[in-house]
Order: C-alpha cells, then structure tokens, then sequence
C-alpha cells in the first residue's frame, strides 16, 4: 500500500535535514528550498540521490528540478519566461504549484517554484504510477 | 606539488568498493605545527585521504572519462586523533552512481579500530564542458594518482589486479 502525504512528508522532512542540514521544524510545506533552507546547486543532486534511496524510485535527470528548459533562448524574453516557456515549465513539472508564479513569471522567481511541497507532489505522482 | 593522503590500496573491488591505508609519520612537515609538542593529523586530511580513495574508486568505474570533483561532505564525524606511528585505513564503498555524480560511504579505522565516518558525493565533470572553463586534459587524476593504482596491480598477491565484483 502505498504510503500517505504524511508519511511521505515525513520521510522528506528527514532527507532535507540530513542533505541540509536543516532543522526538522524549518522543513515546512511551503518552505522553498534555496530561499529558506539555504540548497545550493549541489544539493538538488544530493536530495536526488537520497530520495531515490528513502523511496527505492528512480528519478531521471531534470524530471524532479528541471534544469534545461530555460537554455532555450524562445523560451526566455529578457528577465521573464515566454507564455511558451511557461508552458514548457508546467507540462514539465506537474509537481509544482506555478498560481503565483504565473502571475509574474520572473526567471528570478523560478527557485521559488520549488518548494517541499513540490517534492512531495512530485513522490507521490511516482509512486502512484509505481 | 605533492598531495596524495593514501600510501597503498589494499583492496579494490571495481564500482563497489576500496580500501587504502595511510601510514602516519614524523617526516610529514605539518606534524610539527598541529599541534608543537602534539602532533595530530588533521581530521580535514583525513577526509582527504577518504576522498582520494573513494575518488579514484568512482573513477576507475567509469574509465577515468571524467574529472571526478569532490562536490559535498555529505557527513564526516571523527572519535579518535591519529598521530605519528599509527596505520589509517580508508574503507570506501560506492553508494549510487550514474554520470551525473556519485555517492560514497568511508569508514576510517586506525590500527584496527574505527574512528571514524566520512560519507562524500562525487561529481562527474566531462572536460567537454566548455562552459566551466576546465583544462583540456584531465585535471583530476593525474600520474601520481594513477601510479597508486599501478602499484596496487604490481603487488596484488594473485596477480589479478582489482578484482570485479559480481
């Protein structure tokens, strides 16, 4: 059976503190991940790995933290992504909650798309298709 | 410029796991500044000597195609100094590992006893990156680095080299 949002959030919340070292009430549902608990570039790889691990799933590159979709030049107009870039992004990451984002879609803002609640979105989508 | 903090492999299992030891000495001219008058090796060092072991392990993996980076410490924790006159082995073992990095667990012994653990992450960095403005060769394991393994195949017992695992 699979496991419910909280045991999921409460596996995350440990793989965030171990990869962050973070404290266990920092990791909160809307807490972003580099604004809030300090991630930096390296560590999005390391929260990969450990999930892959506390879910025995596996996660593709760039299926969690897309990374490539922004390097396409029709994709980004100045400072802000394109409506079709903003496609791109939620049909990328239907993990994500783009309500905010999609008001003002600053490349700059695009950290704030993830969230822990992005992560846990994005593990239970994996394993209900397990 | 010398900076190798392993002595030998004494294991070497190929994508799985390796086992380097240290032999700690008085000729080592940082001895005699950390501390005067109570030489201690640096805990910092030994993480380096477990992520030359766990390095050269990941790399050997994928053919030393790629630099091989120490991108994280992932955790170190220590319970013991080592001085001069003590033996440090280095167990390293492969966690994960595709081509975007790899993840090791270490286990630090002296003569014998643990004292510590030091897991690290790896990143594989192609020298085709143009982007990072990297040398054209590669950077990471030069001679020096690959005389160690040279080495362990000329003293392996069986004269099999490093093995691999099933």
């Amino acid at each position: 059976m699979a496991p419910s949002r909280d045991e999921v959030f409460t596996t995350i919340r440990e793989v965030l503190t171990d990869a962050l070292g973070v404290d266990d009430d920092e990791v909160v549902a809307e807490a972003t991940l580099q604004g809030d608990l300090g991630a930096e570039s390296i560590d999005f790889l390391d929260i990969v790995f450990r999930l892959e691990k506390a879910f025995a799933i596996k996660i593709p590159k760039g299926e969690l933290f897309p990374d490539d979709i922004l390097n396409n030049p029709e994709f980004v107009d100045g400072d802000k992504v394109t409506p079709e870039g903003l496609e791109q992004l939620k049909a990328a990451m239907p993990h994500a909650d783009f309500s905010q984002f999609a008001d003002a879609p600053f490349v700059s803002k695009m950290p704030e798309l993830f969230t822990v609640n992005t992560i846990v979105n994005y593990v239970e989508i994996k394993l209900a298709a397990a | 410029m010398r900076w190798i903090w392993i002595d030998a492999f004494v294991e070497f299992v190929s994508k799985q796991r390796a086992s380097a030891v240290k032999n700690v000495t008085l000729a080592e001219d940082y001895l005699h500044d950390h501390f005067p008058g109570y030489p201690v090796m640096p805990p910092t060092l030994m993480i380096e000597g477990m992520a030359q072991t766990a390095g050269i392990l990941v790399g050997e993996a994928r053919g030393f195609a790629e630099n091989v980076i120490l991108a994280k410490i992932r955790s170190a924790a220590f319970s013991d100094y080592a001085g001069p006159g003590d033996q440090l082995r280095y167990d390293a073992t492969v966690d994960s590992l595709d081509e975007r990095a790899a993840v090791t667990s270490g286990t630090v012994f002296k003569n014998g006893s643990q004292i510590g653990n030091v897991d690290l992450m790896f990143s594989h960095v192609n020298q085709a990156e143009k982007t990072l403005d990297l040398p054209d060769h590669n950077f990471v394991f030069t001679q020096q680095f690959m005389n160690l393994l040279a080495g362990f195949r000329r003293l392996d017992a069986d004269g099999s080299g490093i093995t691999h695992g099933g």
